[in-house]
């Protein structure tokens, strides 16, 4: 059996071709350029999910709304016709008018208002996370990739903050500030909620640096910047993105919270909190004041936690 | 810091009597380091020397100040040399230091003592730009090819990486015709430069990785463990490239693997570790055919050869107990726990790694290097 | 072993037959009552195969408590029993040792002893010996040939490294893409296999014995069993390869000698069998 023995180098390469992915013959073999990253698995997954399409819709229309209430409403959420309109019911029926809510106990559309508080939360939402993302993430980066002294440093005074009641800090942060703008409650979230991410990102940083690729690139002589930009946090980021995703909807009840205990935003800002808040004294017989920004509010935290949910599920590699 | 007092490498060549005496360069500036590393070597001379290596962990207690309560001697005092063109096999069980050994001559651990020369120069204590020149030339395959690519990146970026880290090896503008001509080399589809490593099976993934270390035109290449996660089919596709590959650009390898037959393939010589320590060195005939150490033997009478004529009539020796923690290692010789050639002598005295006495002088392939007290020759891999 | 026959994995057809009994159309009952104590399996992952937070003692006990209905006593006593029997040194004072304690041989063992508690007709073992080093392979299979003989039963042994399987093995049963393509006696199989891929597997291994040249690769990947080629499995990577070979199924057939005298135990699922052993 001469064949069988006889190995040329050329059979061997024509064999290395041959073993095209999964066994697909190679005539069948797609245009063998067309890249697909990991990434792009996880998009294409993502697009056919069910729960990020519907929360990604929801998300996109927020967004929207919160960018440019103006174009949804002509009625002014700030100033009420109290002799018309006081607690008037909701006109279902009336779609994008002023009376499609109702009014409230000032004579406010609450449909305009709703609108106009979306920006509010979804400003301070987005704001908290972007902090807290990068704050938390570079501490977490750095305790996780140099560790030994920094990491011990750094990690007790993230246990520290860790330590703090997040709503209650806040609410000791707030109640020293008297004008109390979007930057300072961004600011006081963002100063208590830094810890969760820092750990997710530690812990990530800490499995992704012992892998056999970025001793390949140490091996190579890379400098740490090339080993910590190209190679860890590109492989550390998914676990934070979609503990960021979560987290957007829990500061944005966070924010909600605290207007509704009147340490949020102030000077007669348009916050969800708020209008609950004053909401609750009509609960018994004009419950819609309170109903339309309450449900919006749980509309868009549902919303950031369906995405999160749906962006783990594509980005976890153990489910695949 | 290229400078290495002659007196101390002579100390060096004492302790190991049996191995080459290493001649080290002077270098004053790291031009001159430079310049050495980038000499060619003869084939046949010794390329990589190895001198009492020692790598030592520190088993530390406490959160914010830690105290040391002990060491792991993964790697205590090896010494041997590679030769330009060769293949060294190191062999060994888990936890044998084999896989340290690898680290630490990529420079990837810092060595507790002992000294590493590459043409000449101690590179433990090189830095700098002579660090950055020996790296191009010593380059590594990993074992596992699933974790050694990063996912993120396209294989046409995993193999054109070396040039961004040492650019004058390749201009900007012939980067990707050389990555294409990598991976025809490594017998992979150049078209697939834009693919991700989930892309490819565990073989192909293999290839890749080895198309990187050969990227900078290297000299030196220590594989550790390269097939032993691959099917046996693709195992020798795999072994034949290496083989190839050393042919075609003139490679040294260091095969670091627990697969002994395997090793034979591959290897021209062959040293054997147990517990840190390098229990016995020679040519692949000497070792397989003539082992004089008993660990050896009795490892190499454990591999199971796929030859069922041979289980009636090859001798078995089936060790004792397990292998002792490295943290705690046993006095004097470390195999001595599960010999059965032990004696009190074996708990006293280090046995050196030399030419056994009783064989010195001999032209008999028994006459290689083996650290035992009581070396004596013993065939366990072929049938009576 | 009737594992398998649970959700999500289903057996479409066949019989497995043990004592003249199919299995397969046993209810649940009476599976459950030759698992364990007429069939035992041993897995090569010992330490997930254990249950962390008990003790081995009481594991081991466990078996005969729940079979044989004994006392808390008198399991630990045959507990200390086993493990002596499988060589592990000082049982007595680590029966009360959890599994994590132990080396990866010694666990290896203990998977043994718990195989062999009620004494059954016959051990499964898959991979055994994949996870450990050779010295520690060397003295595991050893145990396991030895007891093997001491209590008189059958042996499947499950592996991928043909060493082993001649060291070990009667008989040899070559599996590919989930069919048998080849059986024989162990002594023949090495000597004269008689399908291409036993062939092409037998000549890419490297030897320990002997200085290879270059070594045989067998072109291509192994096959994705979703994916499993029409007509033979090998086809794709068969040196032989006809076109009948992709389009019909080869049956296993029995394999003769030349002049067509039987070979005891031989079989081979290629349409070329002919050539393969005689050519």
């Amino acid at each position: 059996m001469p064949d069988l023995t006889k190995t040329s180098t050329t059979d061997e390469a024509a064999a290395a071709q041959d073993e095209v992915v999964a066994g697909a013959p190679v005539s069948a073999t797609p245009a063998p350029g067309k890249p697909r990253s990991l990434w792009g698995d996880a998009w294409r997954d993502l697009r056919r999910n069910p729960l990020f399409v519907i929360s990604a819709l929801l998300i996109v229309v927020l967004l929207f709304v919160a960018a440019f209430p103006g174009m949804f409403t002509d009625a002014n959420p700030e100033t009420g016709d109290q002799a018309k309109h006081f607690l008037g019911k909701p006109e279902l029926g009336h779609f994008f008018q002023a009376d499609w809510f109702g009014y409230d106990g000032t004579g406010r559309s609450i449909y305009a208002r709703v609108l106009f508080g979306a920006r509010n939360s979804i400003v301070v939402g987005v704001g908290v996370t972007l902090l807290v993302t990068l704050f938390g993430g570079l501490v977490g980066m750095l305790a996780g990739y140099f560790g030994g002294f920094w990491d011990s440093l750094l990690s007790r005074i993230t246990d520290v903050f860790f330590g703090i009641p997040f709503l209650l800090g806040s609410m000791v942060v707030l109640n020293g500030f008297t004008d109390r703008t979007v930057w300072v409650v961004m600011g006081a979230l963002a100063f208590l909620g830094w810890t969760q991410i820092a750990r997710v990102m530690r812990g990530a940083v800490i499995t992704t640096k012992h892998a056999d690729y970025v001793v390949a690139a140490r091996a190579l002589g890379a400098g740490t910047k090339r080993i910590l930009f190209r190679h860890i946090l590109p492989n550390a980021v998914a676990p934070v993105i979609v503990v960021a995703t979560i987290a957007l909807g829990t500061y944005i009840v966070a924010e909600s919270t605290l207007s509704y205990l009147g340490l949020g935003l102030g000077g007669g800002a348009i916050s969800w909190g708020g209008d609950i808040s004053d909401g609750t004294q009509f609960i018994r017989n004009n419950p819609h004041v309170l109903l339309f920004p309450a449900g919006m509010l749980s509309i868009t935290v549902l919303a950031f936690i369906m995405m999160g949910d749906a962006v783990r599920e594509a980005l976890d590699p153990k489910l695949r | 810091m290229a400078e290495e007092p002659k007196k101390d490498a002579a100390d060096v060549t004492d302790a190991t009597p049996s191995v080459s005496e290493v001649e080290t360069v002077d270098a004053a500036t790291p031009e001159e380091a430079v310049a050495a590393i980038e000499a060619p070597v003869e084939r046949g001379e010794p390329i990589l020397q190895v001198r009492n290596l020692v790598k030592h962990f520190p088993l530390t207690q406490g959160i914010l100040v830690k105290r040391q309560i002990g060491a792991v001697k993964a790697v205590d005092g090896i010494s041997f040399d590679l030769y330009q063109g060769e293949t060294l096999g190191i062999v060994g069980e888990s936890g044998c230091g084999k896989s340290t050994v690898a680290k630490l001559l990529m420079t990837l651990e810092r060595a507790t003592a002992g000294e590493v020369f590459y043409k000449g120069q101690d590179i433990t204590k090189l830095s700098g730009r002579a660090l950055k020149a020996v790296r191009r030339n010593i380059q590594m395959v990993f074992q596992d090819p699933y974790t050694s690519l990063n996912p993120r990146m396209t294989v046409g970026d995993i193999i054109g990486e070396p040039f961004e880290i040492h650019p004058e090896v390749a201009p900007k503008g012939s980067r990707r015709q050389k990555v294409q001509d990598l991976l025809d080399v490594v017998g992979l589809n150049p078209e697939y430069i834009n693919r991700y490593p989930h892309q490819f099976s565990g073989g192909q993934r293999q290839r890749i990785g080895i198309a990187r270390g050969l990227a900078l035109n290297p000299e030196i290449i220590i594989c550790d463990e390269p097939v032993s996660a691959l099917d046996v089919s693709v195992q020798a596709q795999v072994i034949n490239l290496m083989e190839k590959l050393q042919d075609e650009f003139n490679l040294s390898y260091l095969f670091i693997a627990h697969d002994l037959s395997i090793v034979r393939h591959i290897s021209d010589r062959v040293g054997v570790m147990y517990l840190g320590k390098m229990a016995e060195i020679g040519s692949d005939e000497q070792i397989y055919d003539h082992p004089t150490h008993p660990y050896t033997q009795a490892l190499l009478s454990a591999v199971p050869v796929p030859d069922p004529e041979a289980r009636e009539g090859r001798e078995r020796i089936i060790l004792t107990g397990d292998v002792p923690s490295p943290a705690n290692p046993p006095s004097g010789c470390r195999f001595r726990t599960r010999c059965w050639k032990a004696q009190d002598k074996c708990a006293e005295e280090i046995p050196l790694l030399a030419i056994p006495e009783r064989f010195a002088g001999q032209d008999t392939p028994a006459a290689h290097e083996s650290a035992c007290h009581f070396a004596e020759e013993k065939d366990v891999v072929h049938a009576a | 072993m009737g594992i398998l026959d649970m959700p999500p994995g289903k057996i479409p057809q066949g019989e497995i037959l043990f004592r003249g009994q199919d299995m397969l159309k046993m209810s649940n009952e009476e599976r459950r009552k030759i698992r364990g104590r007429k069939i035992a399996m041993i897995f090569q992952d010992a330490l997930s195969s254990l249950n962390p937070v008990l003790s081995v003692g009481y594991q081991l006990g466990e078996m005969f408590r729940v079979h044989e209905g004994m006392g808390r006593k008198e399991a630990k006593a045959k507990a200390i029993e086993l493990m002596e029997r499988v060589k592990i040194p000082a049982a007595k004072e680590r029966v009360n040792d959890y599994p994590h304690q132990f080396s990866g041989g010694m666990r290896q063992r203990i998977m043994i002893a718990m195989a062999l508690a009620l004494e059954p007709d016959l051990i499964i073992a898959d991979e055994p010996t994949t996870a450990l080093d050779v010295t520690v392979q060397a003295q595991v299979m050893d145990l396991l040939a030895e007891l093997q003989r001491e209590y008189n039963m059958g042996l499947i042994l499950i592996t991928h490294d043909l060493g082993v399987v001649a060291d070990v093995a009667d008989k040899i049963a070559v599996m590919y893409a989930g069919r048998i393509v080849e059986t024989a006696p162990v002594h023949e199989l090495y000597k004269r296999p008689a399908h291409p891929y036993t062939r092409g597997l037998l000549e890419s291994i490297p030897r320990l014995d002997q200085k290879g040249h270059e070594l045989y690769a067998i072109k291509g990947l192994p096959p994705n069993l979703l994916k499993i080629p029409s007509g033979c499995a090998f086809n794709p990577r068969c040196p032989k390869a006809q076109d009948i070979c992709r389009t019909e199924v080869p049956p296993l057939v029995p394999v003769t000698e030349q002049d067509g005298a039987e070979l005891t135990g031989r079989g081979s699922a290629c349409h070329f069998w002919k050539e393969t052993i005689h050519g």
